[in-house]
C-alpha cells in the first residue's frame, strides 16, 4: 500500500488567506472539528501569502499544503495571488480553492482561468462551514498532493 | 442548495474495463443520477467533450476523472491538449491511477489537475473518490 494519501493527513498545511476576521475563525473551527486537525497558517492579503509560500523560513509553509483563497483582499486581491503563483516556477503546480462571498461570473471566470481545483462561494458551505469540512476531509484522505 | 449538484456531468477517461465498472457501481451505489460519460482514451474524452466525431457534446458543468496510461493519447497528453483549448482550458480534472511515480504526479500537476488518486491507496473500491466527487458538486461551483 503507497502512504502518499495517508501521510497528507499527518503533515497537510491549509494556508487560508482572507482578510476577514470572522471568515477566518470559522474556517478554524470547522478544521478543529475534523479528525487530526490540519495545521492552518492564516494570512491576511496575497502578498503575505506569497511570503509564506516563497521563503524558507520556519514560519514559511511545507508541502504538501492546500491553499483557501479569498478573492477581495486589500495589497494583493485573489486573481492577482493566482497570477503570481501561476508564474513562479516552484510554485505553479500548487493546488488552490477559491473560498469567497462573490458569486460573480466575472470573479470565477477569472480564478478558472488560472486553473483553480474548484470556486466555492461561501454562502454554500452550510451551517459552520459543514459542507466544506465534510469536502476537505475527503480531499485529504483521497488525493496524494506533491511533497 | 447547490442547484448545479443534479445538473453536473462526470467524464470517466478509463481504458480498462473493470475500473470502469467499479467506478460506475460506486456512482450508483452512493445513487448519483448525474450523467456519467465513458471515454478510453484521450482522444475519445476530446471528443466528448467537443461534440467531434458523432458524440454527443457533454454540456457545463462537468468534471473529468482522468486515468493516466491509456493508448492513442494518454492523460499528461489530454491534459495539454485541454488547457491548450480556449474552451475547456478551465475544467476541473482529477487524475485517478496505478501509478505512484513521482514524475507522474508532477506531470500532473505541472498541468494544474485539481487532485491526484493513487488506486491502490483507495482499498477495493472506487467509493471514496466518488464520495469526495459528490462532496465537490454539493459546494464547489464549476466553470459554466
Amino acid at each position: 500500500m503507497n502512504n502518499a494519501a495517508l501521510s497528507n493527513k499527518d503533515d497537510l498545511t491549509i494556508l487560508l488567506v482572507d482578510d476577514d476576521d470572522l471568515d477566518a475563525m470559522a474556517v478554524e473551527r470547522m478544521l478543529n472539528k475534523l479528525d487530526a486537525p490540519p495545521k492552518l497558517v492564516r494570512v491576511c492579503n496575497g502578498y503575505q501569502a506569497l511570503e509564506k509560500l516563497q521563503t524558507q523560513t520556519k514560519q514559511s509553509v511545507q508541502p504538501p499544503y492546500l491553499v483557501l483563497l479569498d478573492l477581495n483582499m486589500p495589497k494583493m486581491n485573489g486573481i492577482e495571488f493566482l497570477a503570481e503563483v501561476r508564474k513562479d516556477p516552484k510554485l505553479h503546480a500548487s493546488v488552490i480553492f477559491v473560498l469567497t462571498t462573490s458569486s460573480a461570473d466575472q470573479d470565477k471566470v477569472a480564478a478558472y482561468g488560472n486553473h483553480i481545483a474548484g470556486y466555492i462561494v461561501k454562502s454554500e458551505v452550510g451551517p459552520d462551514y459543514n459542507r466544506l469540512a465534510n469536502m476537505l476531509d475527503h480531499y485529504r484522505n483521497t488525493i496524494s498532493l506533491l511533497h | 442548495m447547490n442547484r448545479s449538484k443534479e445538473e453536473v456531468s462526470l467524464l470517466m477517461v478509463e481504458d480498462d474495463d473493470l475500473d470502469a465498472m467499479a467506478i460506475t457501481r460506486a456512482f450508483k451505489k452512493l445513487k448519483l443520477l448525474n450523467p456519467l460519460i465513458r471515454a478510453k482514451d484521450g482522444v475519445e474524452a476530446l471528443e466528448y467533450l467537443r461534440g467531434d466525431n458523432g458524440r454527443d457534446k457533454i454540456p457545463k458543468p462537468f468534471m473529468v476523472l482522468l486515468d493516466l496510461n491509456m493508448p492513442r493519447m494518454n492523460g499528461i497528453e489530454f491534459m495539454a491538449e485541454l488547457r491548450k483549448d480556449p474552451a475547456l482550458c478551465s475544467s476541473v480534472v482529477i487524475v485517478l491511477t496505478t501509478s505512484a511515480a513521482d514524475k507522474d504526479k508532477l506531470a500532473a500537476y505541472d498541468t494544474h489537475v485539481a487532485g491526484y488518486v493513487i488506486k491502490s491507496d483507495l482499498g477495493n473500491s472506487f467509493l471514496e473518490v466518488i464520495e469526495l466527487i459528490e462532496c465537490y458538486w454539493k459546494i464547489v461551483s464549476l466553470p459554466a
